[in-house]
């Protein structure tokens, strides 16, 4: 077997080395000067905040984007990739969140997908399968074999198969993009071992997370990224949990916020939250008061939109208390005073080929509300301008968009107000005018809760911040913390910051 | 409304056309004639619109139409007492048909396609179990009035045409465009997708019952009155440039859709060209249609995984 090819002992030998990587999307700089480098049987970790470059950058290694500048050597050779077969077939394997398999074929049919070995025209199943049970078992994978269908396996038995993939084209350097993220905590340790024996073969592993203590466990070097651009690269031994946060989120609040709630300004409670659970919720205490914003703070996975979802109705809390009473779907939501303004508003907020005012009627239309305030009315208190109610909201902006979607929710003047990343893709200019917005409605005695993923804005709106990890409150912070304190609870890393 | 615009000038085109071969169809006669002509696909057409609006498709209501009349024939049996009770029966079958369909569709998650090719098979078989292939009874003369007098067909069109506008305008309509524009938003604005679809469905088995009974006093007694109409209402809903997979185009588009059709089925017959061209004709007009249209179906849902 090619595992007894001998290796310099010393393995020093650097398979990856990218330098001056730059790159722009529509002339806004994404990346710039990056450099980075991997050694063979080394799992060097890339970590950032969100934002902060590290898909792009892996993106351009995989072929999928050219850079703008710098170069991209692997094992001494300077290569560009027009196209990730080219990156594949240099040696470079990535595991994305989203796994590429095809689940209603076989784990074989995966491995070899487009590159098939043939016998006389035909598809040569038997070296398929043998091939595949032979990397199975190098990897000392005996739970599933190379004629199980894909879809009948876990999530974690599907990485397998993924790293199976790169095995099987000879992959000198494997990526593995939040490869977490979908895992259960016991299956963690597993990959842990799958990680071990890829750097046994001397293979380069580049590890993207956000889960800083996996990083420590895993990772040789790690290398800092942040608004695309390269902070530092270090090795993992020589440094804390706190100058790793630090050199990620050390940074200006350079956005304007509105100004706080006072204290007296927050009124009665108008919805708690006591021992909430559902599948991905356990344990949630939580309480919104008139004319106050709560952020929620939580890594991706942590159950931030869960949370939201469940408060609504969308996806119900199937255990503890909830005043008002618990809704168990999203008309007893609504009924209840509670609005949500999803995240993704072209696939959950608006229905796209109505006009302005069908959009801003549609929740008073759903539940029979009558005492409705003009349209006219809405649009000027949402500052929509113009305000056009027959334009179809398709050729509205991002911002002028997610006006809309509140304005659809002013109509029913809900107690409760929930804000799922609401300026996400929206330009600076209605950035400012959507937290004036928000701010308003709190002031004029709205509860609203706010999940954001971009920290300086979570912290800059925020009069109090709630902090989940892994479906549970991890802690409550007060307005106006320091993003390593945030980023700290969030990650779990709390005693180290 | 702005989508709508070319198949109104195509059907003032149209009219022009037959008005030119045929001067009588300027005269209130003819005019009128041909408007009882038109209107059991026009009402068919209204019918359908609320289905396909809504992201869903109607494919039962031919058999429906059949189910009406050959049912209407062999309980009246030219027996004019019993006109009344039946009328109100037939509009009884059609909307526990349509209710079935939807409830079928929505709760049991069957493709609408699917449902409503199933209820149009079950329909025909039953129809030919129950006649044998030949229909028996009469119609009574109160049942027959209402296709073969232009005044009343035309008052039933206006009718159907006035509510269908305004069922479009209530909160109703509004949302049921929202659910097959976006179904998930509307959704999560609190929109019962699965009531307002439902009602599409008893919607178009009402549509089917009215048609039936116009078609009875029109067209006469036959199993095969109501054949392929499902297929001429889905033609002119979207000739109207009703968007197939929902939340687009107008009604009036759609029922403008069904006087053009028939507008053109009678233009060929005026120049003589066989009625048995007319299928070949619809093909072309759906495909062309839709190709000009700019299709949009609804996002197929095949796998769990994303590319």
């Amino acid at each position: 077997m090619e595992d007894t090819n001998q290796k310099p002992a010393e393995s020093a030998q650097v398979i990856l080395r990218m330098t001056g990587i730059g790159k722009s999307f529509l002339g806004i700089r994404v990346l710039r000067g990056i450099d980075l480098s991997a050694t063979a049987g080394e799992v060097h970790a890339v970590v950032g905040e969100n934002g902060a470059g590290k898909s792009t950058l892996m993106k351009i290694l995989a072929g999928v984007h050219q850079p703008d500048e710098g170069t991209v050597e692997i094992g001494g050779q300077t290569r560009s990739f027009a196209h990730p077969v080219e990156a594949q077939r240099a040696g470079v394997a990535i595991i994305y969140q989203e796994f590429n398999l095809l689940p209603e074929r076989s784990v074989a049919d995966n491995v070899f997908l487009g590159r098939e070995p043939t016998r006389r025209g035909l598809v040569d199943r038997a070296a398929m399968d043998e091939a595949t049970s032979r990397l199975l078992d190098e990897l000392d994978e005996h739970s599933f074999g190379p004629r199980h269908l894909v879809k009948d396996l876990s999530v974690a038995q599907q990485q397998v198969v993924e790293i199976v993939k790169a095995l099987s084209v000879d992959a000198r350097i494997v990526v593995m993009d939040e490869p977490t993220a979908a895992l259960a905590e016991h299956e963690v340790e597993l990959l842990y071992r799958l990680i071990r024996r890829l750097q046994g073969r001397g293979i380069a592993v580049l590890y993207i997370s956000h889960r800083l203590r996996e990083v420590f466990d895993l990772a040789d070097r790690v290398t800092v990224l942040k608004d695309g651009a390269h902070v530092a690269t270090v090795p993992a031994a020589d440094v804390t949990t706190g100058e790793l946060v630090k050199m990620m989120v050390g940074r200006e609040l350079d956005a304007y916020f509105p100004p706080r709630a006072e204290e007296s300004a927050v009124g009665e409670v108008l919805l708690t939250v006591r021992n909430g659970g559902n599948g991905k919720l356990d344990g949630i205490d939580l309480d919104l008061r008139a004319g106050e914003i709560v952020g929620v703070a939580g890594l991706q996975g942590s159950g931030r939109s869960s949370l939201v979802k469940a408060i609504f109705g969308a996806e119900p809390f199937t255990r503890g208390e909830m005043t008002p009473a618990r809704p168990g779907n999203v008309r007893a939501g609504v009924a209840a005073g509670i609005g949500l303004v999803t995240e993704d508003r072209k696939a959950e907020g608006l229905a796209l080929n109505q006009s302005v005012r069908d959009n801003a009627l549609l929740v008073a239309r759903a539940i029979g509300h009558r005492s409705r305030a003009t349209v006219s009315d809405l649009l000027q208190r949402v500052k929509l301008a113009p305000p056009r109610q027959e334009t179809e909201v398709k050729y509205l902006s991002g911002g002028n968009q997610q006006k809309v979607v509140l304005a659809k929710w002013l109509t029913v003047s809900p107690k409760v107000l929930l804000f799922d990343e609401p300026t996400r893709g929206v330009d600076v200019g209605a950035k400012a005018a959507i937290h004036d917005l928000m701010r308003e409605l709190a002031d004029s005695g709205t509860a609203i809760l706010m999940i954001s993923s971009e920290l300086p804005e979570l912290i800059g709106m925020s009069d109090r911040i709630v902090v989940l990890r892994d479906g549970r409150v991890a802690g409550q912070l007060p307005g106006g913390s320091t993003e390593e304190s945030v980023m700290a609870l969030a990650a779990a890393d709390g005693a180290a910051a | 409304m702005k989508r709508a615009i070319p198949i109104f000038v195509v059907l003032a085109g149209l009219l022009v056309a037959i008005a030119a071969a045929n001067p009588f169809f300027l005269e209130p006669a003819g005019f009128l004639a041909f408007l009882k002509r038109v209107a059991p696909l026009a009402i068919l057409a209204a019918g359908q619109y609320f289905v396909i609006v809504s992201g869903e498709f109607d494919l039962s209501v031919g058999s429906l139409v059949t189910v009406e009349v050959v049912v209407a024939a062999r309980l009246i049996d030219g027996d004019e007492a019993m006109t009344w009770p039946v009328l109100i029966l037939l509009v009884v079958i059609g909307l526990l048909v349509g209710l079935v369909n939807g409830l079928v569709t929505t709760k049991l998650r069957v493709p609408s396609f699917i449902t409503t090719l199933g209820a149009m098979l079950i329909l025909s078989g039953a129809v030919f179990l129950w006649t044998g292939g030949a229909p028996r009874g009469a119609l009574s003369q109160g049942f027959r009035v209402f296709g073969r007098e232009g005044v009343w067909a035309v008052a039933i069109l206006v009718v159907v045409v006035v509510a269908a506008v305004l069922l479009m305008r209530a909160d109703f309509g509004r949302t049921l465009v929202a659910a097959g524009d976006n179904e998930k938003a509307a959704r999560l604005s609190g929109v019962r997708v699965d009531r307002v679809r439902v009602f599409a469905f008893v919607l178009s088995g009402l549509s089917a019952a009215i048609a039936g009974i116009l078609l009875g006093g029109f067209a006469g007694v036959s199993a095969q009155v109501g054949q392929s109409l499902e297929f001429q209402a889905i033609t002119a809903v979207v000739l109207g440039g009703v968007v197939l997979g929902g939340g687009r185009g107008h009604v009036i588009a759609a029922i403008a859709g069904a006087f053009t059709l028939e507008a053109l089925f009678t233009l060929l017959n005026l120049h003589g060209i066989s009625g048995a061209l007319e299928y070949a004709v619809q093909g072309v007009i759906i495909i062309a249609a839709v190709a000009v249209g700019g299709l949009r179906l609804p996002a197929l849902r095949l796998s769990p995984s994303k590319a």
